[in-house]
């Protein structure tokens, strides 16, 4: 029979905590949550099928458009497990640039995290400082792949454009600008008032519990389980860089604030030290079309938790087969178990706090007549002045923002 | 002796019939054929007494003569097992495994859907990934499964 009291309100699929479709039927005695079914499925694009039908590099450039904010742990995880069919040994330095990129990508995810938090419980204060500093990595991002999001960077055999001193110099002043901002967020996730009351016991989950399900990334740091690819099986260079695992023990959406600046951290050291230990040599090798019979796994460890590649190869060259598992799968799952018990306005909050994926967009814009004439392309940098200068015409001048992270950049 | 070959030992040391089916393919990577009838007892010992407490997910594969099933655990020292087994397209597929791994769920639904393996003992529930409204029988992910705007269309008028 039905409980009386039990009201059921759908959520989703067009979500209010997340821009992507996912759908949630939550049971509610009052405010509170009793129970919590999860409908996914909106996104699937039939990928894996559409792999079998391209050749190996091609699947490449597919695979890393599967997510825009964690592309590059797509393409890599996926040519990791190509390399090995192929038994490619890809040049040090090429490895060096991959981890680089796949760090630079990790700043700009948890970034962009700190900020969706604050959005989501009403401190958008910190959304826009957050955002604002997740540019200066945008940029060196931009520069180095040619692209804000879905870098093409990496190949079957290394990656496809090498660094010069002069970013390396950029990328280093970069780190220091952004470690200092980041120290800041830090002391405020541990001191600020505010967000220890509105955060801390939120979206709970146990040790116990997170080791039950098998929950991955920061999301089960913040439970205190020191897992990560990166060290349990590490790809890459990963074995040789110095860094530690950051967890919590609070296992609410406080401890997942917490791990993910913790992360950050890490993470600038450790882009530091690929710089300076930065090999000389080749960035690639040439990869065959047909990659010889046999089957590979590689397990990445994504912004959002392992991200785990299955590629069998028929001695052809196209795929036989190609799986994904995102990490967002396990932890969304996880989410309804998160909630049971907690409140209707903290649902927001708790499912922002695995990270689920959003998207970005492009950084040239081709300029055209209304008869579909080229006019002109205008730069990521012009399109920015403008931005600022259009701003500037109906009173809002951000010119003084734009210049006071330079200063800092300058500093640093 | 590593920790791989130990592993193969452990397994084989309580699975006589697994003898010839370990394959250690490099650090950290083992893969086991498993026939159908021993896979749940294989998965369960791993999990109970070997420590492989993810499943990191089940990956189908279409073999022709059955549908492919292989479940990836993971060990906290980084370890995947890899047990692959062949279930029948038609006809009573393997056991579920969400008591062990209660994420699974998603994974079984996800071959449920795309290879049309059957999973016995899966509670009712939501389908995942494909929609509602998807027609009966049709497996997207078999070799002979093709999605409809790649017909010719010869092959449409035909």
């Amino acid at each position: 029979m039905t409980d009386p009291e039990i009201v059921r309100v759908p959520l989703g699929p067009q979500h209010p905590a997340l821009k992507e479709p996912s759908s949630f039927l939550l049971s509610l005695r009052g405010e509170q949550i009793t129970d919590v079914g999860v409908r996914l499925g909106y996104n699937h694009r039939g990928m894996e099928k559409a792999c079998e039908d391209r050749p190996f590099l091609n699947d490449l450039y597919l695979l890393e458009r599967i997510c825009g904010i964690c592309s590059h742990s797509h393409s890599t995880a996926y040519a990791t497990a190509v390399e090995e069919l192929a038994g490619l040994t890809v040049p040090r330095r090429g490895l060096f640039l991959r981890v680089l990129v796949g760090e630079l990508e990790r700043i700009h995810s948890h970034l962009l995290w700190l900020g969706v938090a604050g959005h989501e419980i009403g401190f958008d204060t910190l959304l826009m400082y957050s955002w604002r500093d997740r540019e200066i990595v945008m940029d060196l991002l931009a520069d180095l792949t040619g692209n804000r999001v879905n870098y093409g960077y990496n190949t079957i055999g290394g990656v496809r454009r090498d660094i010069t001193q002069e970013q390396c110099s950029t990328m280093r002043k970069a780190m220091d600008a952004l470690e200092e901002r980041t120290k800041y967020y830090a002391e405020l996730a541990a001191t600020e008032i505010t967000l220890a009351k509105r955060l801390s016991g939120v979206g709970k989950m146990t040790k116990e519990d997170v080791l039950r399900l098998g929950v991955t990334g920061p999301t089960a740091r913040a439970s205190g389980v020191a897992r990560d690819v990166r060290k349990d099986d590490p790809i890459g260079i990963y074995d040789e860089l110095d860094f530690e695992v950051i967890t919590a023990e609070s296992g609410d959406v406080l401890g997942r604030t917490i791990v993910r600046v913790g992360e950050l951290l890490q993470t600038y050291k450790m882009v530091r030290q690929i710089l300076s230990n930065l090999p000389d040599g080749p960035i690639a090798t040439k990869a065959p079309r047909k990659i010889p019979q046999g089957q590979a796994i590689c397990r990445y460890e994504a912004p959002r938790g392992e991200d785990f590649h299955f590629v069998r190869a028929n001695g052809t060259e196209k795929p036989e087969r190609v799986k994904v598992r995102a990490p967002t799968m396990i932890n969304v799952q996880a989410v309804s178990f998160m909630m049971r018990g907690g409140y209707l306005a903290d649902m927001p909050i708790t499912l922002a706090a695995i990270d689920p994926c959003f998207s970005c967009t492009d950084r040239l814009t081709e300029l055209r007549s209304d008869d579909g004439a080229l006019l002109g392309k205008k730069t990521w940098a012009e399109l920015r002045s403008h931005g600022i200068e259009h701003y500037r015409k109906q009173g809002v001048d951000i010119s003084v923002v734009s210049k006071q992270l330079a200063c800092k950049m300058e500093r640093a | 002796m590593n920790a791989e070959h130990q592993l193969g030992v452990a397994l084989t040391d309580k699975f006589k019939s697994l003898k010839e089916n370990v394959i250690i393919q490099r650090a950290r990577r083992v893969w086991v054929n498993v026939p159908l009838e021993e896979l749940h007892a294989v998965i369960g010992h791993a999990k109970e007494t070997l420590g492989y407490d993810m499943l990191c997910t089940i990956t189908g594969t279409d073999e022709g003569t059955g549908i492919g099933l292989i479940y990836h655990l993971a060990h906290p020292n980084g370890i995947v097992l890899s047990l692959s087994t062949l279930a029948p397209k038609d006809g009573p597929g393997p056991k579920t495994v969400t008591p062990l791994y209660p994420l699974a769920e998603l994974y079984e639904r996800e071959v449920i859907d795309l290879l049309g393996v059957r999973i016995e003992g899966l509670p009712p529930g939501n389908r995942y990934p494909l929609p509602d409204t998807w027609p009966e029988g049709q497996y997207p992910l078999r070799k002979d499964w093709k999605p409809a705007g790649n017909q010719t269309q010869k092959e449409q008028e035909g």
